[in-house]
């Protein structure tokens, strides 16, 4: 397969303003090799309290060994990161009582009941005896599984477990709680669930949520997203933002008399518009905020008006000059010739 | 970057040390004893094996020896037969070791803020409690093979099971920290389980043994294990001397006579050393 040219959008990741409140996770130039394979090559980027932060990027880009490294399970080749304040790697223990982790793959007993696989996580970290079975109650409430806690959680499905895992990744009152890829493997509406808990849980609980994921519409429903792409980071902002910079909103107008309302938008807003389908359309920068201006500014009647924003797809699109299937394909196939390099057989 | 200066939110005071590390070794038990008991099934069919060959193997064999007053060839074995259901019980429990990492569990574990030393001597004192208790249901056929039922006699046996069951497990952990198939420690424990339980005295007195097989029992640490609960047991019951010097001849070394304590001695070391190398290898992995 052909590499697609990378476009050349030389955009320095400039954050427009970091949300208040303070660094919970800090990473400073993090690189991280396995052999020859530079898995993540010198990333930085920090993370506020309470903020929704996602990471983002095709599988193999560097998501789960960046989140590895922050969860200690991964020593950095080089650079620093740390967790509220603490240093992954002078003081890893201190940063696990500071964080909650739900893995890609379940990592629940079957043959213990949702209280039991509880209960055995408050005992690990160590919660206060007094607040254990408060606290169990609290975080199988907010994920509805109050009714479930004395079943065996081998009789779950994978959106109960899924479930039940968070609440366990919230027990010790983390600072941060890790998400690896939440919803991956997950019907639709499993996954919207997910993201309400997502949402409720860092209004109750003041938690700090950093997740990966490589779905666009995912990383939507974040405060802010860093992508990265073979290892490095590419952009790091708000979704807005990101699309914002890197074009306008498409507004497509229907009009009686398409010639003049060209002209009238010309003359007016000095916009070049052209015909489309049937429809007059444009580019602006900041459609909603248009629309009001075009209705007081225009004398040609619109029957109707429809504003589309780019997408994250486009911002992918934009600043590694492939779209993220892409991405994912090349990637895969880069780790097969890497496997069969290393040890001559595909799998 | 900034993060130098950046302000360091609330810090969450850990019950740290040594109090959290007792209770992540005491959960991690916990659950190993919870699983223990919600499985029926394990519990009686692990029961089947010592029981067939105490009664069937033994009463056999139990014709072809010259037997009195009660003391017969089932008695001899009797000690054998605990170790032997010990021994199972306890290497079978360190598969959930490799269990619990093929099904991710272990990762729970390994994440958490504790040492991973807690992990290991919770799991291993899981393992001997089970083992002790699968022991504690075969004492109960004490009577029918002509072992009396004292309490002094029972806590002794109880006592060594215990500390046979602690260095199995031990051990049994240890081959299970470095393996990620159910099929390869199935593979080693087959490999391992029965010539331990043949050479270690079980089936058969360790004297006038060619020499070849005698340095083979020597080498069993198993047989460190059954000597003692045998001669717990002979010292409780009435057999005549000749009889007892051929079923309970002793555990020797050059024809020197060893001491209970000194055996038992030998087991503690293994357990601890077991232990401390299984602890080496789990704070190993990352």
């Amino acid at each position: 397969m052909l590499q697609p040219a990378r476009q050349a959008v030389e955009t320095e990741a400039r954050p427009t303003e970091l949300p208040p409140g303070r660094v919970v996770v800090a990473v400073s130039n993090l690189v991280r090799r396995f052999g020859e394979v530079t898995a993540v090559n010198g990333v930085s980027f920090e993370v506020r309290e309470r903020e929704i932060f996602g990471f983002v990027g095709p599988n193999g880009a560097g998501k789960s060994t960046t989140i590895n490294t922050l969860c200690t399970l991964l020593r950095p080749t080089s650079g620093s990161a740390s967790v509220a304040g603490i240093d992954v790697v002078a003081d890893p223990r201190a940063v696990r009582s500071q964080i909650g982790l739900v893995f890609q793959d379940t990592t629940l007993d079957d043959y213990l009941t949702a209280e039991e696989n509880l209960r055995f996580h408050a005992e690990l970290y160590a919660v206060p005896v007094e607040t254990v079975d408060e606290r169990i109650d609290a975080v199988l409430d907010m994920v509805n599984l109050s009714e479930r806690r004395s079943h065996l959680v081998g009789t779950f499905s994978g959106g109960m477990k899924r479930r039940l895992e968070i609440a366990r990744g919230l027990i010790h009152s983390p600072r941060v709680l890790f998400l690896d890829e939440p919803t991956v493997g997950l019907d639709p509406q499993t996954r919207a669930r997910i993201w309400e808990y997502i949402l409720e849980l860092r209004r109750t609980e003041a938690t700090t949520i950093f997740l990966t994921t490589h779905s666009m519409e995912e990383a939507e429903r974040c405060d802010r997203i860093a992508i990265i792409d073979n290892g490095a980071l590419v952009a790091i902002d708000t979704p807005d933002a990101l699309k914002a910079t890197i074009g306008k909103d498409r507004i497509e107008i229907h009009v009686d008399d398409p010639p003049t309302a060209i002209a009238e938008l010309a003359e007016r807003f000095g916009i070049a518009a052209r015909i489309s389908e049937g429809a007059v359309a444009f580019h602006v920068a900041a459609g909603e905020e248009f629309v009001p201006k075009l209705f007081s500014e225009i004398d040609v009647p619109i029957h109707s008006i429809r504003v589309s924003r780019p997408t994250l797809d486009d911002v992918f699109m934009a600043y590694t000059g492939r779209t993220i299937r892409d991405a994912e394909a090349s990637t895969a196939e880069r780790l097969r010739v890497h496997r069969q390099q290393f040890h001559g057989r595909t799998r | 970057m900034t993060t130098a200066a950046a302000p360091v939110a609330r810090m969450r005071v850990t019950g740290g040390g040594l109090a959290s590390d007792i209770r992540a070794a005491r959960v991690v038990w916990r659950r190993e004893l919870l699983r223990f008991f919600r499985n029926r099934l394990r519990l009686v069919a692990s029961l089947a094996q010592p029981v067939l060959f105490l009664f069937v193997l033994g009463t056999g064999l139990a014709s072809l020896i010259p037997s009195s007053s009660g003391v017969n060839f089932r008695t001899f074995m009797f000690p054998g037969i605990l170790a032997m259901t010990v021994l199972f019980t306890a290497l079978f429990s360190a598969i959930s070791i490799v269990w619990d990492r093929e099904f991710g569990f272990l990762r729970e574990m390994l994440v958490a803020p504790v040492r991973r030393g807690a992990i290991v001597v919770g799991k291993s004192a899981g393992g001997a409690s089970t083992a002790v208790i699968q022991g504690a249901v075969m004492l109960v056929f004490a009577g029918v093979v002509g072992v009396p039922y004292s309490p002094r006699l029972l806590l002794v046996l109880l006592g060594e099971m215990a500390l046979l069951a602690f260095a199995l497990t031990a051990f049994g952990v240890l081959l299970a920290s470095r393996m990620t198939q159910i099929e390869s420690f199935q593979a080693v424990m087959q490999f391992l389980v029965m010539p331990m339980f043949f050479l270690s005295g079980a089936m058969f007195p360790a004297a006038g043994l060619p020499a070849w097989l005698a340095v083979l029992t020597r080498l069993d640490p198993l047989a460190y294990a059954v000597d003692p609960m045998r001669r717990a047991i002979f010292a409780n019951v009435s057999a005549p001397a000749q009889l007892s010097q051929r079923l309970n001849p002793g555990m020797t070394w050059f024809s020197w006579h060893l001491p209970i304590a000194l055996e038992l001695g030998l087991v503690a070391v293994g357990a601890v050393g077991a232990l401390l190398l299984a602890i080496w290898q789990f704070s190993k992995t990352e």
